[in-house]
Parts: structure tokens; sequence; C-alpha cells
């Protein structure tokens, strides 16, 4: 067990590569309850959101969600998070654990006239059921990616989210708090494996995932960080916090971006390692690193310059004083077998 | 497939989880039970090069795992005979069988009598119970 954001959390079950396995070949289950979850709520809750969060919210509709950012005025990361849309005047966010106050502060503070925002995180209870035959072994029907319904695991009645953190078909089901303890039995029932902390960071990363406080932060602007995609820069309706700094950094081209490597030589990368340039001096620095279960080699994330940035590019990485191989790759580092169509 | 717990009664431990099987002037020496245990499935191992000198104490190498990274210990000074390439190639085989198919390395003793202040298996086995 290790100290997560308030939380005790598992590192691991029977093992780290064995429940990553389990998660890429069936079906593995995660207790992510210390997610937080704010509601915004009111005739001018999407009035708000519109003008702080990065993606485009009218591109969704009742039952369905997006990725999205809280960015600041520089274009920095506050948070990634998911909006999900309950009702016109009602969206629920799923923000980091570690950034639950700083996310509902922000927009406390922003509050406008008709808008209501709520941190409702201790109200509820978060499963992630990940893997290939996830949704079959909960017996729920298909469903399209970044959707969400009320649902029933066991005779519990929850709220089922066609999101992840693993790049597998599977869901995030919410509960009352109280059910948790039920609702973990059901999903075990169902022959789900226990999955801890270490396996959701080796998944993520294989996926090419973000993961805020490590790759993505207030300091790095989401253009450079890969993230363009989820910034609506080029709706005419639509403005956000940071969105100019955000464009300007767009049209001149960052000077270095998050790049996904894979290590040529023996050794395992971790975030705060030197990448060095051919002169052996710092180039840039890994965010995240991990050995991949899937590949059975070091796989990282870092920032380097943008003419380092194409796949092929060859980087050294500094592991300990010891300088090792690695190359760069287009995203994701792993591409899931059993990706929903 | 990981190990059983188990700590042979004929090797010499060192208090970093170290072990020594002695053999003559050479002695062929791994990390023990515990050690694997506590670090979880072994990924990579950072050997050093044969005919490299290890001092009893000091770190020659690294054993790395997903979530953790450690030191491995000389548990007696010598130079190294021969590194085992099956572990390099396939660290998980110390998992698999700490004390057999996976040492580490094979070397030739420069202080035999470094062997007299190593731990027996009952000060050893008291020291695991205690950590």
């Amino acid at each position: 067990m290790v100290p997560f954001a308030g939380w005790e959390l598992p590192v691991q079950y029977a093992g780290v590569i064995e429940e990553h396995r389990a998660v890429r070949r069936d079906c593995g289950v995660f207790d992510v309850s210390h997610m937080g979850e704010l509601h915004v709520e009111g005739p001018a809750a999407h009035a708000l959101l519109q003008a702080l969060l990065s993606n485009d919210l009218n591109r969704i509709e009742d039952g369905e969600a997006q990725y999205t950012l809280l960015t600041n005025d520089e274009g920095g990361i506050v948070d990634d998070l998911i909006a999900y849309r309950l009702e016109q005047h009602h969206y629920l966010l799923v923000v980091n654990a570690g950034n639950r106050h700083a996310v509902y502060t922000w927009l406390k503070e922003r509050e406008i006239r008709g808008s209501d925002v709520r941190d409702a995180s201790d109200e509820y209870a978060l499963l992630a059921v990940q893997g290939p035959r996830s949704i079959e072994r909960l017996g729920l029907p298909d469903a399209k990616r970044f959707t969400h319904a009320l649902g029933e695991i066991g005779g519990i009645e929850v709220m089922v989210n066609r999101t992840g953190y693993s790049g597998e078909k599977g869901c995030e089901l919410m509960c009352p708090a109280e059910d948790a303890v039920a609702l973990w039995d059901a999903v075990l029932s169902r022959g789900a494996v226990p999955c801890g902390l270490g396996a959701r960071d080796t998944l993520r990363l294989e996926v090419c995932y973000p993961l805020h406080g490590n790759d993505i932060t207030p300091a790095t602007d989401a253009v450079s960080a890969g993230l363009a995609w989820t910034c609506a820069l080029g709706s005419p309706d639509k403005d956000f916090t940071g969105a100019e700094t955000l464009r300007r950094v767009q049209a001149e081209g960052p000077a270095r971006r998050l790049v996904a490597f894979v290590m040529d030589e023996r050794g395992v990368p971790r975030g705060g390692m030197a990448i060095l340039g051919q002169d052996g001096s710092g180039r840039g620095e890994v965010t995240s690193g991990t050995h991949s279960p899937m590949l059975d080699k070091g796989i990282g994330l870092g920032y380097v310059p943008a003419e380092n940035s194409m796949p092929g590019s060859e980087l050294t990485i500094d592991v300990r004083g010891k300088e090792r191989r690695a190359t760069v790759v287009p995203k994701p580092i792993y591409k899931p077998q059993g990706e929903e169509s | 497939m990981a190990a059983a717990e188990s700590y042979p009664g004929e090797l010499k431990y060192h208090p970093e989880h170290d072990w020594a099987r002695i053999e003559g002037n050479e002695a062929t020496v791994g990390i023990t039970w515990f050690a694997q245990d506590s670090l979880g499935e072994l990924v990579h191992f950072e050997a050093p090069e044969p005919g490299a000198t290890v001092s009893k104490d000091a770190s020659y190498g690294e054993v790395e795992s997903v979530k953790a990274v450690s030191d491995v210990i000389a548990p007696l000074s010598g130079e190294i005979l021969e590194v085992n390439q099956a572990v390099v190639d396939a660290p998980e085989t110390v998992n698999e069988d700490p004390y057999g198919a996976g040492w580490l390395l094979r070397i030739r003793l420069t202080d035999p009598a470094e062997v007299e202040v190593l731990l027996d298996l009952d000060a050893y086995k008291q020291l695991v119970a205690d950590a």
C-alpha cells in the first residue's frame, strides 16, 4: 500500500506484470474511488465550463462525455478531466485526485450567476473495469466510447461510463460510496482480476495517456504536450482561458514536444532522467518511464526539442549515469489488440 | 512462476539480502527470496563485466522491477569469473529460482576470511523475521 493524495492505495495485488497482462488479455478491475467528482449545475453551467475547459462542449449531448483540459492563462494544464453531460444544465466532472481541491477552487472562484459547483467526491466510489472481455463479463450491452448510462451490476445501481485509462475496451462504474464493497465483490465474482496502481501506470504508459503531475502540469502547455486535439482552437464560437497563448504556440510551433520512446538498449527509463544531446548535454527530460510488459522493453514519455521529436529520432537517456539509446516512436507505443471498432 | 519462500541451510547470508555459496576459494552469489519478493518480478539486471572486482558491502550492479530499482551488494570481495547471462537475458529467472538458475555472479575470493562474518541460516532468518 502507498499513500496517494490522502488515500491508501495498493501498488499491486498479485503482481504488476500479471495484472497488466490480465487487462490486455481479458479483464481487470481498479478501485479508482480516489478520483474526484464535481457537479456543475444550473442554466449557466454550460457557459461557465465552455469558458474554462479547452474542448468544445457543444460537441456532446446528454449521455455523452468528453476528455478535456482545465487550462490557465499561459495554456498550462491545471488538470485533465472527463466532462459527462448528464442533462442540458448538469455536468459531472471526474478529475484527478491530487487536483480535486485545485479544480474545485478554480471553478468556484469563477462561478457565474446561474451556475453552481459542488465537490461530491466523498459521495461516490469508482471502479474501472478494463479489458477486451470486460463488458461481456459484466453482462453490459455494447456502447460507444465516451458515452454513459445507468445500469445495474449484481443488484447495485451504477452509472456506467464507457471510459478508462488502459486503452482497452471497458468502463468505469460509479456508485454511492456505501455500495462500493458490494460492487467490488460483484465485479470480482464476474472474473475480473484485481489490479493496483502499478498496472494502471504501465497500461496507460503503453498507450501514451499522459499522467497529470508527471507528463502534464500547470507549467506545460497543451500544444507542446500533444493535446491540441482536446483544445477547440479553431471554433469561432468558443473561447477559453489560455486559448490565445495556445493559438500562438501552435502557429509558431512549440520549442519542445512530449514524445513517446522505446529503449534500444537494456535499462528502464524513469521520470526525472535527463535526455542527452550528441555532446552529452541535457536536451530534455523523461517525465514517465517504465518497463513495458507487452514489448518487454523500457518505454517512456519525455519532452525533447521539436527538431528531435519526429518518430525515428534517436535519443540518449541518462540511466543513473549510464548512457542508453532510445528511439522516438509514434503514439501509442502499444496498440491494444482487442480494441473497439 | 514465483518461487515459494525458502532459505537453504548450506548458504551464507549478507544482511543486505544477498547469499553466497562457498566452493573452495570461489563463491556463487545472488539475492535471497526475501529480496526478490520485495522487488516483485525483475525486468532488468544491470550487470558488471567479468574480470571486474567486487568489494564486500559495496554495490556491484542493480536489479530492477517494474516498481523499484535496487543496488545489489557484494557479500564478499573478489574478482568476477562469470556473470549469469541467463539472468541478463531473462531477469525473471531470479524470481523463479533465486538460489539455483537465478544466481548472479561467480567470483574468486580475494579475502576468504570475510566468509567468517557472514550470517548463517538462523541469524539471517531472524533478520528477515525482524524486517
